[in-house]
């Protein structure tokens, strides 16, 4: 016998399971599938909400099978009548202080609480009593916080302090009185926030989403006077389907510009072109700073999260920060200047709008460096839930569309780009790019196999051109914190590094559709999406961001050179060391 | 730094110049003046007798007496408390400016100040102090030196066997004949569970780890009791000393005292002892020689309850929410810091070196056949004699309401005593006779808990007494799981509409439903035991739950939407001495006429039936 | 002359930092690791008589803690106010010993006469009030305690007179 192997029975079934497993994975072995809320995988592992409590028999009162491990010959009752009233009452209680406008909820469909609601088949409310009010705080153009709607499983807490090592958010008061808020209850605006949206990935309800933008955009599509384009991030294309109930991770690139064609944008243009744009910049940048040995290592700026985080945290290390201006708004830059002039469009009258995997894009967007001659790069960003959204409302049947290409010029980009939307991926763009610069040769080893994958910091040594390159890839505010500490105290010797504020990176965005827990738990998200974008690199016949036929277009017709001064004016930007509080 | 024989050497010496301590018929001429410096005693004016006594003491140029600081005696309502040995006359409510006279007519003259003698209940004064029934069926061990020892002076700890048991674990024992001894004795939480302790030292030191912890909870929360404060102030040296012992046999070199910070006269106490101990190298490097190292640190609790649940207590001294974590694993595996800690509560610690210095045989032959030893009780609330007291497990209820509490004041009857504080539950009269051990509480619904017992007279109405508890929990509820977060606030707000005759039947089914369930769901004891205060009265006190809800009326004067007060035709014999005393003017009636009660004036105050020679007047 | 000015400005900005010696003698009595929030807290607390917020902004700094979870902790435990007490802060003891004996009707008047609910302050910061569980003067019961004194046995004549002293100055 196996000693690590351990056997006990659930709901009258026998299972054998490795030790260290928990009653709750054990009991999903045997297809039962005990209800949690609280509970996110390696994320929030705490057993608060109560709904997983089931019965051992021999111990006295309920075991907590969302983190309580299986012992041998345990007998577990995952249903007894005791735990049946004992689940019931306790979902009744959180439905009692929890306001029930589910008609009028964003996450109305997709609501762990609603669906616990539905299974419990609860009808009314047995102990009603006082509700504790809160006002909404919809001052952050990212997040709106709606305390009403929060059952204090406290996921978003663990999201923001433990995977992010931000702690904008926290529990506090005791008991009734506690809620989640900021400190001295002040709007997420005012304080170390960087816009992640994490904690919205991680909300079972609809206590945390996103500012909606969708409202900006209609009024704007119907006006004959406003040229509306629309450029679309790399990791949308491998999630919008997932809204629609399509497999995670389904590439569904050509539906997705079909409907945008359909919703009436004017252009339809790829966020991916904009990204090989940065590549150009980018490892221009980094070929400059390499020779003259200047702020290594170069650290990349294309997360507006991880931007704004360093600005808040580590203000010494900004000039290491690249000074490309993020892929979309490099794209919009261009939009007004280089393609209104070609196309004889009054810039004035173009509005663009991103369609972005990321909430923080959202407060990126308004930043005042984010413009020119007065006008914003980007005029609105909606999220991957909100095109989804916008597609339902415009009545598209998205299942049934035929794919369609994006619009040309400024459609074409290379497999480089695409894989922008996960982490190592912008190191794997550039690198690609600066070893052909730097070697003058056009290199046939492009897969850069060291910085993909699900780790959350990726180290790498790479040689080129002779010279050893030390580059790392994190993601995730932790690991980067972590990487800045090693930088701050002179230990790290990268060259070059990159970092995305989400875990995965973009493709795992505060604006992708949000997973269950459950969904979480079974399936690796990240994987698939991640997969999906590598495998559009793969089948792209022009991988290295340098030979994308527009770049060298814009750059013969407009802007010179990398690093030139138009290229400067309009593609590079500014950091700013930011308050954390405002208190 | 002192050796073993140093140590020795102060223990003889000092022994013998404070035998007139403990020994009424010791020979020596000196005097002993006592002052308890307990909480109770130093909030009222204690430091200012001592003071006068040593400033009359010095201008009477009067030698051979001293005038001393101790713990608390017990007695807390007689205080402040002056004890003079070795006579052992016992001076209650003494204030700053009777030290003359007792300075005069005691020390001077030898003769007893008759007027501040202690009265007993039967308003006798009393000589001496053992002749207080208070004190006759008392058998302390855990509070030995209270009242003894200067707290603040380890000489005098070390005089009455103060760190002998150390030094006999490090000479003669192993940690496992540690563990053992403790395991033989029966010693079982003091902190309210009454997990056995033996054991509990046996997990920690099994458990692997590189590092061990020791803690000491002293965060007494239960309102109304105040053991481990008293013990904390009146024999700091007694949880040192013990923390060091559990040290060694677990395989600690740290340990962490967590006190309320809302025991300053406790804090400062142990600090000192601390203090104390490091200079004579009984905390620190290599103690007596043995290799062993141990040291203690303090932390202060910041108001919270719930911190009193140890794994709460954990997360508070790693400087976070006091939010408890699900067990298993228990501490004793994964405690602070992830790493395996002994949590024992101040008044456990206490007792071990008694165990440990008598042997196990001695300690097990007191209690009961499962709880062994003695206990420690605050007994408040409507009784004669407040104060501490520590009987042997097993003492019934009534020996102590009626024996050492000295009945029930007022002339009333005594409706439920409560025990267990928050977490415990109320006894009604019917169990008076309840022998008072960890098994016999659980079994009637209460719980030994750390040790208040509340005695309620026939004037308190038990669903106010419940809604009491309730507001209690939903305030210091930490807010972490849901059934205690909203389930408590829920069945508080059930017991006020009550409490308001707003309720109705339903609402004592939903109030029964909440409550086991919260028992079984909560992820803490807090939680757990939360209910028990309702389940324990609505189980004992059921008509007065109907009452509230049905007839919406209150029998006693508490609920004043509901209650009402009227006079007694029959027995009413005009007298008027409750129209004089009401103080809103509500009685009306001639005089030598039967009064009347105008409902639309009264405000329930009760003022006319405590005056009412005729037990007219009831609601 | 330049220097002059150059000085000037300095001594500006060391004004404007305004060097709080409580703290920075805080900063070297404590290690900057986290377990010592609590501690800190209660030094805090008991030097300004509460938490200021922007001593809660220096301490998560210090001890590399985010502001929210240091302002949930500070609002989890009830010694720490986040607003100064008054004057004269009066608690009454809701323990058991002291309700059985009736202080709920100390503490309904101590409110009827401040007009102010327990952890207020009154308007003229002279008076706050505070509910305390258990001062552990259970033989004295009921109490409360103005400013750390306690007045046992009390009444609610007793307190009249001691507000009507207090009102006085």
């Amino acid at each position: 016998m196996n000693k690590d192997l351990i056997t006990l029975t659930i709901d009258g079934q026998k299972v054998e399971v490795e030790k260290g497993t928990t009653i709750l994975q054990a009991a999903k072995k045997v297809g039962i599938d005990i209800p949690t809320l609280c509970f996110l995988k390696e994320i929030n592992e705490v057993g608060d909400c109560r709904m997983c409590i089931v019965e051992v028999e021999g111990r006295r009162g309920f075991a907590t099978s969302c983190i309580q491990t299986v012992e041998e010959g345990m007998v577990v009752h995952t249903n007894s009548p005791a735990v049946l009233e004992a689940r019931h009452v306790i979902l009744d209680l959180i439905i009692s202080n929890h306001s029930k406008d589910c008609l009028t909820c964003t996450r109305s469909g997709n609501c762990e609480l609603q669906a616990l609601s539905t299974k419990f088949n609860i009808s009314n409310i047995e102990f009603e009593g006082q509700r504790l009010r809160h006002k909404i705080d919809d001052v952050s153009p990212s997040i709106v916080r709606d305390f009403n709607k929060c059952i204090l499983c406290r996921r978003c807490v663990a999201a923001c302090k433990n995977v992010q090592k931000v702690g904008a958010i926290d529990c506090i008061n005791r008991g009734f009185e506690s809620c989640i808020s900021t400190a001295y209850d002040k709007s997420l605006n005012d304080v170390n926030c960087t816009n992640c949206g994490q904690c919205i990935q991680a909300c079972p309800t609809g206590a945390l989403h996103e500012k909606e933008n969708i409202n900006d955009v209609w009024p704007k599509l119907k006006d004959p006077d406003t040229y509306v384009i629309v450029q679309t991030a790399p990791a949308v294309r491998v999630a919008l389907g997932e809204e629609f109930g399509m497999d995670i991770g389904t590439n569904v690139t050509g539906k997705m510009v079909t409907a945008l064609k359909r919703l009436g944008f004017n252009k339809v243009f790829d966020t991916n072109t904009g990204a090989d744009f940065t590549i150009m910049e980018e490892a221009n940048e980094f070929i400059e700073r390499f020779k003259s040995d200047d702020n290594l290592p170069m650290i990349t700026s294309c997360s507006p999260g991880w931007v704004k985080y360093i600005e808040m945290n580590y203000p010494e290390l900004l000039p290491h920060l690249s000074s490309c201006k993020s892929p979309h708004e490099m794209f919009g830059a261009l939009l007004k200047t280089y393609y209104a002039n070609k196309e004889g469009i009054d810039p004035k009258k173009i509005y663009v709008v991103s369609v972005m995997p990321c909430i923080a894009k959202k407060f990126e967007r308004q930043r005042t460096e984010m413009q020119n001659d007065g006008m914003y790069d980007v005029d609105c960003v909606i999220t991957t839930r909100e095109l989804s959204r916008m597609i339902k409302q415009a009545n598209i049947d998205f299942l049934t569309l035929e794919d369609t290409n994006f619009d040309s010029p400024m459609g074409e980009a290379t497999g480089a780009a695409a894989i922008f939307g996960t982490t190592g991926g912008v190191m794997e763009a550039a690198l690609r790019t600066a070893q052909d610069v730097l070697t003058g040769e056009d290199l046939k080893k492009i897969d850069f196999e060291q910085v993909r994958g699900e780790k959350g910091i990726k180290r790498a040594t790479i040689t080129i051109a002779g010279k050893e390159l030390k580059v790392v890839a994190a993601s995730g505010l932790a690991n980067a914190q972590k990487i800045m500490e090693e930088i701050k105290s002179g230990k790290a010797d990268y060259q070059f590094v990159e970092i995305m504020a989400c875990p995965g990176g973009c493709i795992m965005g505060g604006g992708q559709p949000i997973k269950n827990s459950k969904i979480r738990s079974e399936v690796d998200v990240r994987k698939l999406r991640a997969d999906s974008l590598y495998s559009i690199d793969e089948k792209s016949i022009i991988r290295k961001s340098h030979e994308n036929p527009v770049l060298k277009k814009v750059y013969e017709d407009f802007l010179g050179k990398p690093g030139s001064e138009t290229a400067h004016k309009l593609l590079h930007t500014k950091y700013y060391q930011r308050e954390k509080y405002n208190i | 730094m002192k050796t073993i024989q140093e140590i020795n050497e102060i223990r003889k010496n000092k022994r013998k110049e404070l035998d007139l301590r403990v020994n009424t018929k010791s020979d020596t001429r000196e005097k002993h003046i006592l002052v308890c410096h307990g909480t109770g005693c130093t909030s009222s004016e204690s430091p200012k007798i001592l003071e006068n006594f040593r400033k009359i003491l010095k201008e009477k140029n009067i030698e051979n007496v001293r005038v001393i600081m101790t713990g608390c005696f017990g007695l807390c309502a007689k205080g402040p408390i002056v004890i003079i040995r070795p006579e052992d006359t016992f001076y209650a409510m003494v204030k700053p400016e009777d030290c003359e006279e007792i300075i005069q007519t005691h020390i001077i003259e030898g003769n007893r100040v008759e007027r501040l003698l202690c009265k007993d209940i039967d308003g006798k004064r009393v000589q001496s102090l053992d002749e207080l029934n208070f004190y006759k069926k008392q058998k302390r061990i855990a509070l030995k030196n209270c009242g003894v020892i200067n707290p603040e002076d380890i000489d005098e700890y070390i005089a009455f066997d103060g760190y002998k048991a150390l030094e006999k674990v490090l000479k003669e024992m192993i940690p496992d004949d540690v563990i053992n001894e403790i395991k033989n004795s029966g010693l079982r939480g003091r902190g309210g569970a009454g997990f056995p302790t033996g054991n509990k030292w046996e997990l920690t030191k099994a458990a692997v780890g590189e590092q061990k912890y020791v803690v000491c909870n002293a965060d007494e929360g239960d309102p109304g009791a105040f053991m481990d404060r008293s013990i904390l102030e009146g024999d700091p040296h007694s949880v040192l000393e013990a923390m060091i012992i559990a040290g060694y046999s677990i395989g600690a070199t740290k340990g962490y005292i967590y006190v309320r910070a809302e025991y300053p006269i406790a804090v400062k106490r142990f600090q000192i002892a601390i203090d104390e101990a490091r200079e004579y190298g009984i905390l620190g490097k290599n103690i007596f020689d043995s290799n062993l190292d141990f040291d203690v640190e303090i932390r202060l609790g910041a108001g919270a309850f719930v911190c009193g649940e140890e794994t709460a207590l954990l997360e508070s001294i790693e400087g976070k929410r006091g939010q408890p974590r699900v067990k298993p694993p228990y501490p004793a595996q994964c405690g602070l810091w992830g790493k395996p800690t002994l949590i024992n509560n101040v008044e456990t610690f206490a007792n071990i070196t008694r165990i440990l210095l008598n042997g196990a045989d001695w300690y097990s032959s007191i209690g009961t056949e499962k709880s062994k030893g003695t206990k420690v009780f605050a007994l408040g609330g409507n009784v004669n004699n407040i104060g501490l007291v520590e009987v042997p497990m097993g003492t019934t209820l009534r020996e102590i309401v009626y024996d050492i509490g000295g009945g029930i004041p007022n002339r009333r009857e005594f409706k439920a005593a409560q025990t267990g504080g928050p977490s415990g539950g109320c006894i009604p009269k019917e169990h008076l006779d309840t022998p008072i051990d960890y098994e016999s509480l659980k079994e009637i619904g209460s719980m030994m808990g750390s040790g208040g017992m509340i005695i309620m007279d026939d004037t308190k109405c038990m669903v106010s007494l419940a809604k009491f508890y309730l507001e209690f929990t939903v305030s210091e509820s930490c807010g972490k799981c849901t059934p205690c977060r909203i389930g408590t606030k829920r069945m508080l707000e059930i017991l006020e509409r009550l409490c308001d005759g707003k309720g109705s039947e339903m609402d004592l089914y939903r109030l029964e439903k909440l409550a086991s369930n919260i028992q079984k769901a909560s992820i803490c004891g807090l939680g757990q035991s939360a209910p028990n205060p309702v389940i324990s009265t609505m189980k004992y006190f059921r008509e007065e739950f109907k009452e509230h809800a049905i007839d919406k009326s209150c029998r006693t004067l508490e609920c004043k939407a509901i209650s009402k007060i009227t006079i007694n035709e029959e027995k009413c014999k005009g007298c008027g001495l409750c129209q004089r005393a009401c103080p809103v003017n509500a009685i009306e009636g001639k005089d030598r006429e039967k009064r009347v009660i105008n409902q639309s004036k009264c405000i329930k105050c009760g003022t006319c039936l405590t005056n009412c020679p005729f037990k007219a007047i009831g609601n | 002359m330049e220097e002059n000015e150059e000085a000037k400005q300095k001594r500006y900005k060391s004004k404007c930092e305004h060097k709080d010696e409580f703290l920075e003698s805080l900063f070297v009595t404590y290690l900057p690791i986290k377990d010592n929030l609590i501690q800190m807290l209660n030094e805090i607390q008991e030097h300004y008589g509460y938490v200021p917020s922007d001593v809660q902004m220096k301490l998560s700094e210090f001890l590399k803690i985010p502001m929210a979870e240091i302002y949930g902790v500070v609002t989890f435990y009830s010694r720490f106010t986040l607003k100064p007490k008054g004057k004269y802060s009066i608690s009454v003891c809701l323990g058991t010993a002291c309700f059985v004996k009736g202080s709920q009707k100390i503490m309904d008047r101590l409110k009827e006469r401040l007009k102010i609910e327990e952890g207020e302050t009154t308007n003229d910061g002279k008076f706050s009030i505070e509910a305390q569980r258990c001062v552990g003067a259970c033989g004295l019961a009921p109490v409360f305690t103005v400013n750390g004194k306690v007045y046992g046995k009390a009444t609610v004549k007793m307190l009249d007179e001691v507000l009507d002293e207090l009102e006085k100055e």
